[in-house]
């Protein structure tokens, strides 16, 4: 507690109390903006923020449920919105459980274990990883195109091929983990060790279980980044049932079609849950973001 | 720290516990099959003509044994799979993209030259002067082609053909002829039940029992289709209908008429440096790339400056223990950080319409404007930017908060006593004590702008277009998203060039992550 204040506190409280209260209105704004509009009718953004003509027409629409109009009309729902979520989930939980597996058996022997090239390994792993994915996309596009013809469910517009391709984002994921497992003791594993157990039992039976939290927070992190990831999809995947969410919210905004409101109510169906499992986190999510640099 | 018992060499007992022996013969079951898919696809990539893949799964299959296979390489197996993982998809595409810059492999180059050459050698053409008149004739309930021969025409020596009834034509299916020697009995169907027919009989492919096929040539007629081009014995190919030759050039990649002309498709071959020279010397590449260049480093540039200034201000504010209700501040700040971002981006898009988006709508209310903001370079700079400040503080402020929580209490004590205000505070400790640790992070940061595709992509997709330029450039357009049109959205999909820019992206990025890793330091 400080011990010497200056004088006029009371005028700077209320200074930052009011421009942080402005910032945050500014920040927030776009996403009260989105939840109102979704309840709006019509899809054109005139209106004020508390929707003065209530409807749940773009919520029926973004369950797949067709809507009628007060008129009669029947409006069918313009995209399978659920089936891009369902994509969307299907490919990002195995891709961050084979991410994890991968991470976790690799971080460990890192930690661990003294063998050759590990150093010039691991920081090559650094440097590959600052790679976009953007700039690999023609390479796997051929990839996976040649592959297709050979294994049809690794082809281009398959969710095989997506999965597969994401297991090159692992370096990230390797580093946070090993960073954990060496705040470990190693004493545990190693009596483990001269009672008889093998080394992949000391992993698997004493390591592991004191490791869930991070491995958790890994599990989560690969996810959430799996749901965001963009360029890759967009060239892997052609036909609109096969799209990730990330892919197809986009058709909403097409050029001369704007679906205002029908992208409001699927994208605030769609980004809640994320939301609200990244706040949750937030606290072990960011420590894992940013301990690779801080730690140095 | 340990060193497997398997890497010192030590021998491994045949365990006591046969469930443990089981799942060791499981795995080196599982070890052989993937070791044999990976020759499988080896050697099928290798049948096909694809050395580069060949090469890769050969790569993998032997490394996949080796390691697996000998026992001082136990620690090896642990992390095998995920250097393969990342030896896949991130090496692999590197060298793959290299390696394709220094060839014409587009959308006109894309296929090996045997299947170009096949392509070719698969084209048709009618032989008007071998016509058949036809008719339609009716003979109880099926319909069948009678074929005469018009001029001096003879299929298999034979003037007169006839084929199977119509309604044995099953679609896209060639329907067989025969000959015969006199018109066969029945109705002769007249012109306006055959105009009737017109689409059936176009798509119709009669086949003689040689493989001639016969397709439709007028309302009259039918006529044979031949083989358009005849193979040489040195290469070329001869040009049945004019007698031209083509002859396949191997450093461009294309079949090229006597006059010098190419015809496409063509295939891919080795054109050395051509692309890199065009980007810095072909006008209409290098003004766009360098503007595009300079944008790029603008914009990451830019952002870090943004990003860093909003989050450190916010966070020097959290920091300050007389105010109240931090943790609801802190929620609500890092928001646009865990709203995904392909959402939060097409919001924006949403808002910065220029016809009916919210923030047009409230700046003509408040000042009677409405910025161009899709179609006005400075202006579409400028949405950029504030979409990816908007974006991006939430990261720097989780950043400084944490440094600035490690910094130690006595010290702003000590600057309370001799009398220093805030601004002294900030610039004589806060400034200088967070900014070391923060460089690494920062250069992280701007690597990452420098990269932004999915903003880019999402928000303007590089709109408004830079005129005159030959390839699809966009005055918004990063080096990435740049990248990305030239592969994937032009028209002419010029993938040797866009590699070639990935190439020199590559190097620029190498040349971040090293400065990354001297400044912080990593310690392995």
């Amino acid at each position: 507690m400080a011990m010497v204040q200056p004088r006029s506190i009371r005028a700077r409280k209320l200074g930052a109390q009011l421009a942080l209260l402005g910032f945050v209105a500014m920040v927030v704004f776009p996403l009260l903006l989105v939840i109102s509009i979704s309840f709006r009718e019509g899809n054109f953004a005139t209106g004020s923020l508390i929707p003065e003509r209530f409807s749940l027409e773009h919520w029926a629409l973004a369950f797949g449920i067709p809507w009628e109009r007060p008129d009669g009309s029947v409006i069918q729902p313009p995209f399978p919105v659920l089936l891009w979520l369902w994509n969307s989930i299907k490919v990002a939980m195995v891709s961050s459980l084979m991410i994890l597996a991968l991470s976790t058996t690799s971080a460990y022997a890192f930690a661990r274990m003294r063998f050759k090239g590990k150093a010039p390994i691991l920081k090559g792993m650094l440097i590959f990883q600052m790679f976009p994915a953007v700039l690999s996309l023609v390479a796997l596009y051929a990839l996976f195109d040649r592959l297709g013809q050979l294994v049809p469910w690794l082809g281009i517009n398959t969710h095989g091929a997506l999965i597969l391709a994401s297991l090159g984002a692992v370096a990230l994921h390797i580093w946070t983990i090993k960073g954990y497992f060496e705040s470990i003791d190693g004493s545990l594993e190693e009596a483990a060790m001269v009672d008889g157990a093998s080394t992949w039992q000391a992993f698997r039976h004493i390591l592991l279980p004191l490791s869930v939290p991070i491995l958790i927070v890994v599990f989560i992190l690969a996810f959430i980044m799996s749901i965001m990831e963009y360029p890759m999809a967009s060239v892997l995947l052609i036909d609109e049932d096969k799209l990730t969410l990330a892919v197809g919210s986009q058709q909403y905004l097409a050029e001369h079609n704007q679906r205002w409101g029908d992208f409001a109510a699927a994208a605030v169906l769609s980004g809640l849950p994320i939301t609200l499992v990244f706040l949750l986190c937030q606290r072990w999510i960011v420590s894992g973001l940013t301990s690779g640099g801080v730690k140095g | 720290m340990f060193v497997t018992n398997a890497s010192r060499g030590l021998p491994r007992h045949r365990s006591r516990y046969p469930a443990e022996r089981y799942t060791r013969w499981a795995l080196r079951a599982l070890t052989i099959l993937l070791v044999l898919a990976m020759l499988w696809l080896v050697l099928a990539f290798h049948l096909r003509g694809q050395w580069m893949f060949s090469l890769l799964f050969l790569v993998l299959g032997a490394s996949l044994a080796i390691v697996f296979g000998k026992r001082e390489l136990m620690s090896h197996r642990y992390i095998f799979p995920a250097l393969a993982g990342m030896g896949v998809f991130v090496i692999f595409p590197l060298l793959y993209t290299i390696g394709i810059s220094f060839s014409n492999y587009s959308s006109s180059n894309l296929l090996s030259e045997e299947r170009v050459r096949a392509q070719f050698l698969d084209q048709t053409y009618q032989a008007e002067g071998q016509a058949f008149d036809f008719q339609l004739v009716r003979e109880g309930n099926r319909t069948r082609l009678y074929l005469e021969a018009k001029g001096a025409g003879k299929l298999e020596g034979v003037r007169q053909l006839i084929s199977e009834p119509l309604a044995h034509a099953e679609a896209g299916q060639p329907l067989a002829i025969e000959p015969v020697q006199a018109s066969p009995p029945g109705e002769a169907l007249n012109l306006r039940e055959v105009i009737a027919r017109r689409d059936t009989l176009e798509a119709l492919t009669l086949v003689a029992s040689d493989g001639t096929e016969l397709k439709m040539a007028g309302l009259r007629s039918f006529a044979p289709m031949l083989p358009r081009f005849a193979e040489n014995p040195d290469g070329s190919l001869t040009d049945r209908r004019d007698g031209t030759t083509l002859t396949p050039d191997h450093e461009r990649g294309f079949f090229v008429t006597e006059d010098g002309e190419r015809l496409t498709p063509g295939w891919p071959v080795a054109v050395g440096l051509d692309n890199y020279t065009k980007i810095f010397t072909d006008p209409d590449i290098r003004g766009p790339f360098l503007q595009i260049f300079v944008w790029t480093f603008v914009f990451a540039g830019l952002t870090v400056v943004f990003t860093l200034a909003v989050g450190f201000v916010l966070a020097s504010l959290l920091q300050w223990e007389h105010l109240r209700g931090k943790a609801l501040y802190r929620t609500l700040l890092i928001l646009p950080y865990a709203v995904p971002a392909f959402i939060s981006i097409l919001i924006f898009k949403g808002m910065f319409n220029q016809n009916y988006g919210e923030i047009n709508l409230i700046l003509e209310n408040l000042f009677g404007i409405s910025p161009d903001w899709f179609t006005d370079p400075a202006l579409a700079r400028t949405m950029l930017l504030i979409v990816n400040t908007w974006l991006g503080y939430p990261y720097m402020l989780l950043l400084c908060m944490g440094l600035i929580q490690s910094i130690p209490r006595d010290l702003f004590e000590a600057s309370a006593v001799d009398g220093g205000g805030p601004l002294t505070n900030l610039f004589r400790i806060t400034l200088p004590l967070i900014l070391k640790p923060l460089m690494p992070l920062l250069i992280a940061a701007f690597a990452f702008n420098f990269n932004n595709f999915v903003l880019i992509a999402l928000l303007t997709e590089g709109s408004p277009d830079i005129l005159g330029a030959s390839t699809p450039a966009g005055t918004t357009d990063l080096l990435v998203s740049y990248t990305y049109r030239i592969a994937f959205q032009d028209a002419g999909q010029n993938f040797g060039l866009a590699a070639a820019i990935a190439t020199l992206i590559f190097l620029l990025v190498v040349g971040l992550s090293v400065l990354n890793l001297r400044l912080s330091k990593v310690k392995v």
